[in-house]
């Protein structure tokens, strides 16, 4: 038992919960005392729900070693669903908090149902595939919420496609509006609540990664065949990380749709899918931590202090993620990046002791 | 190089035209094959293999580059999926299994290009393979509930145990993919031992080991039988090793089996001779 809980890979998971806790503190006073400018202060529910996408679509792509290209269409199934549940039951659950924690809920739920429709087909399959199907999920997300109409009149939920006239009746109110998506959103997201979705991803992710379901994950990606002659079911295990992901995508979605005062199907399209995917690849692949850094240096720099240069922001993540690929997969620059880094040395030292 | 003796059971033939030990007699055999093949397009890669292992038979499958044994393996643990015949596996039918089903049901194997998680410790590479011998749900692992530390703690001591059957469990936090290439071997056996299987499926354990370290795996191979009292099938070759400690052997030759018998037969059959081992009189060894 002492052993289990001494192992480096736990220790190094509770330093990431360390580090999220002690920036939550920092920021919380930074913001309540006035310290911080109120566009920082804006900020801080999308840079957590950012991060949350990041940690959901490095379980995807660093645990499962599968490429997913549309983890956006995710975040919009949660932010739709999670907002109009929250607009819907304004009357029902007055509470701000509880509705909040419903939407996210809800969110959640309905994008690992769609990961679950998406996957289950795909994820039988050996190659690529997921790539291709979740960029074309991506966009047929993106249209149908495009042309999608919800509306709420005193017999309940309508639902139209298309066509925006679904015959709403007295004192109706329309919730999802077509291509100007949904408007007049009350921003009940909270950053406290985007720390603590945060810590629940984190938790999530690692206790799954150190139990027996991560690691047959694991096992799938490092080599699908020696998994298979183990007795791993491949399908069952790539759904679940799938789904799990999707999930956590639609939480965030959810949390991000609650912060604004509009959301409309064009906020979550390939861009965002790549700008995600450039956060999990530039933190490195499985790693959470570099996850959540590079989320927030990446979403903080170009609003605020690098505002001018946002404009070249997808060309300077294409060059960075190119440059990344490069020295990360040269040899050389990886046997001097070895030479420097001190458990690194150690891990050699010890082997060379016992070969 | 120590010289290692090994005592071999007498073998007596069964009604499948197979040899098996005649300590396994009156017990069902562990693999048995009838007209076992399959075609890739025109090539018949395998054909009518018919095949007998006794429950714990150290059984050899030999022959020359590209005759089929290692799509034999992949027939056996359903990579691909025969065309023709049927694998009995202790006397139950696994056709229309998967690959994972089949290692429930018992098959484990090692693989000629080694096939690790490289990126795993040495201990969760065989923690993988006890994916099935010590289970809880994903449920009770995320909530870290009583049963997974409970489990945990039986599979970790397992895992060292298994280890140390090689002298492996210092290396137990090392990364798989940085071991030694003759660890990495083992390691792979160790895997597929975890898996608790009734016929283990070596595919070239000592490839690229020196004498030396071929005979500590021979004695080891040995040692295994006797320790899980499991059937072993091995391809090699390696023939010091395969004489050694093979009972019954099975030379294939362009996915056609050529000769059946035990070392002797082998040693003194004309066809794998000439097949196999070169030119006619030459000495196997």
């Amino acid at each position: 038992m002492k052993r289990l809980i001494m192992r480096g890979e736990t220790r190094k998971n509770f330093i990431t919960y360390g580090i999220v806790i002690i920036a939550y503190v920092l920021l919380l006073v930074l913001s309540s005392t006035g310290m911080m400018s109120s566009a920082l202060q804006g900020l801080l529910v999308p840079t957590c729900t950012y991060i949350i996408a990041a940690l959901s679509l490095n379980l995807t792509v660093g645990v499962l070693g599968e490429l997913s290209l549309g983890h956006a269409g995710f975040m919009s199934v949660g932010a739709f669903s999670g907002v109009t549940v929250s607009m819907a039951l304004a009357d029902v659950v007055p509470a701000p908090w509880a509705r909040m924690v419903l939407a996210i809920v809800v969110g959640a739920v309905l994008a690992a149902a769609a990961g679950f429709v998406v996957g289950i087909p795909v994820l039988r399959l050996r190659g690529d595939y997921l790539a291709i199907v979740t960029l074309a999920f991506g966009e047929i997300i993106k249209t149908v919420v495009t042309n999608l109409y919800v509306g709420k009149d005193s017999s309940g939920l309508r639902l139209g496609f298309l066509d925006p006239n679904i015959g709403l009746g007295q004192g109706g109110m329309m919730i999802v509006n077509g291509p100007n998506g949904i408007s007049g959103i009350k921003k009940l997201s909270t950053f406290t609540a985007g720390f603590l979705v945060i810590m629940l991803c984190l938790i999530i992710i690692f206790n799954m990664v150190n139990s027996r379901s991560g690691r047959a994950i694991m096992a799938l990606r490092d080599n699908r065949i020696a998994a298979e002659s183990v007795g791993i079911n491949v399908t069952k295990y790539k759904l679940m990380a799938f789904v799990v992901s999707a999930a956590m995508a639609g939480a965030a979605g959810a949390l991000y749709g609650l912060s604004q005062n509009t959301v409309t199907a064009n906020k979550f399209d390939f861009n965002t899918s790549i700008l995600i995917l450039v956060f999990v690849v530039l933190g490195g692949l499985g790693n959470m931590r570099g996850s959540i850094i590079a989320a927030t240096v990446l979403y903080i720099l170009p609003e605020t202090w690098l505002r001018q240069f946002s404009d070249y922001r997808m060309l300077l993540y294409a060059v960075v993620l190119i440059v990344t690929m490069l020295v990360t997969n040269t040899n050389k620059v990886r046997s001097v990046i070895d030479r420097l880094l001190p458990h690194k040395i150690k891990a050699r030292e010890e082997e060379k002791e016992h070969v | 190089m120590s010289e290692f003796h090994f005592e071999k059971g007498k073998m007596v033939p069964v009604p499948s035209h197979s040899i098996i030990p005649e300590r396994d007699l009156g017990k069902p055999p562990v693999l048995e094959c009838n007209h076992l093949g399959i075609d890739f397009g025109g090539l018949r890669a395998v054909d009518d293999f018919n095949f007998t292992i006794g429950k714990t038979e150290i059984a050899g499958l030999i022959g020359p580059n590209g005759a089929g044994k290692t799509t034999v393996f992949n027939l056996l643990t359903k990579v691909y999926a025969p065309t023709r015949g049927t694998i009995l596996l202790n006397g139950m039918d696994t056709s229309g299994k998967t690959t994972a089903q089949i290692n429930k049901m018992g098959i484990a194997r090692t693989f000629q290009n080694i096939r690790l998680f490289s990126n795993l410790s040495v201990e969760d590479n065989v923690k993988i393979g006890l994916h099935n011998a010590y289970k809880y749900s994903a449920l009770e692992g995320v909530l870290r509930l009583p049963s997974y530390w409970k489990k945990e703690k039986a599979a970790h001591e397992r895992a060292i145990e298994l280890l140390s059957i090689f002298k492996m469990e210092y290396m137990a936090d090392w990364q798989a993919g940085n071991l030694p290439y003759g660890a990495q071997r083992r390691l792979e056996i160790v895997r597929a031992l975890a898996t608790n299987p009734c016929l283990l499926l070596l595919d070239e354990p000592a490839a690229g080991m020196n004498p030396a370290e071929t005979a500590e795996l021979m004695e080891n191979i040995v040692k295994i039988r006797d320790m899980f009292q499991i059937a072993v099938l091995l391809i090699e070759h390696d023939m010091k090793l395969v004489m050694g400690i093979c009972e019954g052997i099975c030379v294939l030759n362009f996915g056609q089996v050529i000769a059946k018998g035990t070392a002797e037969d082998i040693r003194q059959n004309p066809t794998v001779i000439e097949a196999y081992l070169g030119k006619r009189g030459a000495d196997p060894c």
